[in-house]
């Protein structure tokens, strides 16, 4: 009886044996992107199991709030998956230095990316990467077509003619000039202070000197953008303070608002809802003739897990992500995400092609808090999104804002003491 | 004589219990408290002992959000206490009316929120407060009262009363439940003597039931503040982990959670996160302390 066990046991064991040799390899994809879960499902995987038969993708996306901590938790508990979506800069880096991600400078698929789109993922002195970039987001303001036809307003190129534009939205009534709420603070620093301010902080210029300590957040250049949003207050709807970020989006996809300040990531989702028109400009600078300046921030990539037992089908995958296939299947399928890779891609949205063409007549730069400045207690993107939302709600003056996050920056930040 | 057996039936029937809470309440309590004592720099993690508290409580960083965040955690207990409580007590002297009709209806009615998840009340409350597509701006305005409304959960004066009173709502029936049941085990021969001496109606509560029904009372008080100290889910759900505007509905639970987890850029400082932890628990302990000994010990009981 007992030896009889045994052998259906041991049957059992052998069963089971067999059925996993003969199984593909299931790669897990982490990410923040659930917007993208039908993309992936979609195109992207079914694109790539086709031309590698025997590994298989799955793609497992949380909420992009928690996502930090969830993965974190995940990599603790060596419960992640086995590709980890990035986000840029620190949180990336911390993890690479901590032994989490895999150095990938050595794949074939990295020769596809400049320098500057692998500067987000690679260690300070730029030897080693390790994560393949996927895409930048580009700032800007989504507009109304019909709307502006209607009032007759041209886009507006400097300062003074987009608050002229503002008022004679306001004026007419028929739309709330600009769709933007304070409640989920995050929209004040990333799609007003982010949007508007490499205008006055010129770029990569001014983003590098206040790095290297050259340059203060109490200086005109970081101020002036401030003052700016500051008037945006009586442009946004009412109750703004307690609009939250979906409630923006409606606001403005329902026809009821006139312009959006907006990020490109914005694009397919505005392209699903509204029946209206849409056109873009890149943000108004401050005198007619300005240079002008735009966020192409660096936002998303693609990195392996250390820990991940399939590394070498994720490396095939992540070598793969180089290949001018994923990035057009990428920029098409998600107009607003514009591939970091040197592949020259034909992209058919109009919107999208109007963000990606300001590549061409501006200077990109990316999120002035994203790199080295927000590694310290108090955190320096925290704290911007809060002086942002205090500025526009009026509750702030623009110098104290500057003042407060330079106090803020100092007692951590060494060439800023 | 015979020594009696040792009951083994005793150690056995408290295993399960002793070792499920054991291992999921009492270890990471002390786990969580051990790792408050440390601090993490570059990869290694180092004992500090109690530097993390004092950075707390010292630096200006930390302290300032802390008092902040215990301040309104205060105020949002106070709220729970002043109507909370007393709209639970009311609502329970009502229904235990014997000549209400449709008493089990209203007390399901009252009841019902209090098992729905705070995402679907944060959510709910979220909606019908909305400045946008709110209903609650177009009843104001149905009764010609428009001008009362503002964007209550936007404003920094009116939020974080504003979510107290959302938890009030969803809570209430819990007083109300636990006092009714209270009030039920009130002999009616004590309520029928009374109305012989002429105490009936309202004094026959005043004067009767309350005395009878403060023990409860004190119990509900004693969970309340539990329960608010270690609130934390629909601050999260309504404002995010920021706990805007401007950290006025910043509660312990919500700083903690930003601290421990880490928040969009601002990485996770599982430390520091752990001495907030410690200090909610001390402070519930305390509280829990200063009721059972200096409260709970004096209050008369009469028996029934």
């Amino acid at each position: 009886m007992k030896h009889k066990f045994l052998t259906l046991a041991l049957a059992g064991t052998s069963l089971v044996a067999t059925s996993a040799y003969a199984e593909d390899i299931t790669l897990t994809i982490e990410s923040w992107r659930n917007d993208d879960l039908t993309l992936w499902q979609e195109a992207i995987i079914p694109a790539f199991e086709n031309a590698n038969p025997g590994i298989k993708v799955k793609f497992t996306p949380s909420a992009p709030a928690e996502y930090n901590a969830v993965l974190n938790a995940k990599l603790e508990a060596g419960s992640a998956g086995d590709l980890i979506t990035c986000r840029p800069f620190d949180t990336s880096l911390l993890l690479y230095q901590a032994g989490r991600l895999a150095d990938l400078s050595d794949l074939g698929g990295m020769a596809n990316f400049s320098d500057v789109a692998k500067s987000a993922w690679q260690t300070d002195d730029g030897s080693a990467s390790f994560c393949v970039p996927m895409a930048s987001v580009i700032h800007g303001f989504i507009y109304n077509k019909d709307a502006f036809n209607e009032l007759g307003l041209a886009v507006p190129n400097t300062e003074a003619e987009f608050f002229a534009a503002l008022e004679a939205i306001k004026a007419d009534g028929n739309y709330i000039p600009m769709a933007m709420g304070t409640n989920d603070q995050w929209e004040a620093a990333t799609m007003g202070y982010q949007n508007i301010g490499p205008n006055y902080w010129k770029g990569e210029e001014g983003r590098l000197a206040l790095i290297a300590g050259d340059q203060k957040l109490t200086d005109e250049a970081w101020v002036a953008p401030y003052e700016s949003i500051a008037k945006w207050n009586g442009y946004l709807g009412d109750g703004f303070e307690a609009q939250t970020y979906p409630d923006s989006q409606n606001l403005f996809t329902l026809g009821r608002a006139a312009i959006y300040p907006a990020g490109s990531w914005e694009i397919t989702g505005f392209n699903d809802l509204a029946d209206f028109e849409m056109g873009a400009f890149n943000p108004p600078v401050p005198n007619a003739g300005d240079e002008c300046y735009i966020s192409d921030h660096t936002d998303i990539a693609m990195g392996l897990n250390a820990a991940s037992p399939n590394s070498e089908a994720a490396r095939t995958f992540l070598d793969w992500m180089g290949t001018s296939e994923f990035a057009t299947i990428y920029a098409n399928a998600l107009p607003g995400f514009f591939s970091l890779s040197s592949h020259d891609i034909e992209m058919s949205d109009p919107l999208a092609k109007e963000f990606v063409s300001w590549r061409g007549k501006c200077n990109s730069t990316i999120r002035s808090t994203y790199q080295i400045l927000s590694r310290g207690t108090p955190n320096l993107e925290n704290d911007t999104w809060n002086a942002s939302a205090q500025v526009i709600k009026g509750a702030e003056t623009p110098e104290d804002a500057g003042a407060r996050l330079q106090a803020g920056l100092a007692t951590w930040y060494e060439p800023q003491k | 004589m015979q020594k009696p057996p040792f009951r083994w039936h005793i150690v056995v029937f408290l295993a399960p219990a002793v070792l499920v809470y054991t291992a999921v309440m009492i270890f990471p309590l002390f786990n969580t408290l051990r790792l408050s004592l440390y601090t993490r720099i570059g990869s290694d993690r180092i004992f500090v002992g109690l530097e993390n508290f004092q950075n707390l409580f010292g630096n200006p960083i930390w302290s300032e959000q802390f008092w902040n965040a215990l301040g309104n955690n205060f105020w949002f207990f106070l709220i729970h206490m002043l109507v909370q409580n007393p709209i639970g007590i009311a609502l329970a002297a009502i229904l235990s009316h014997p000549r209400l009709r449709f008493a089990a209806l209203y007390r399901s009615a009252i009841f019902i929120p209090t098992i729905l998840s705070f995402v679907i009340v944060g959510f709910a409350w979220k909606l019908i407060l909305s400045p946008i597509w709110g209903i609650a701006p177009s009843m104001l305005d149905m009764v010609g009262l428009k001008s009362l409304f503002a964007p209550w959960l936007g404003k920094e004066e009116y939020a974080l009363t504003t979510l107290a009173l959302v938890s009030v709502w969803q809570f209430v029936g819990i007083p109300m439940m636990l006092i009714y049941a209270a009030l039920l085990t009130i002999p009616e021969e004590i309520l029928e003597a009374g109305e012989i001496d002429g105490i009936t109606g309202f004094s026959a509560f005043w004067k009767i039931k309350l005395p009878l029904i403060l023990p409860s009372i004190g119990i509900i008080s004693i969970l309340t503040f539990v329960a608010n100290f270690n609130a934390f889910d629909l601050i999260y759900t309504t404002q995010g982990a920021l706990a805007g505007p401007d950290f006025s509905t910043d509660i312990l639970g919500t700083f903690m959670y930003r601290t421990f987890f880490g928040f969009q850029l601002q990485l996770g400082d599982p430390h520091m996160g752990s001495a907030i932890a410690g200090a909610m628990f001390v402070i519930i302990l305390l509280g829990v302390c200063i009721y059972l000994f200096g409260i709970q010990t004096r209050m008369r009981r009469y028996q029934m």
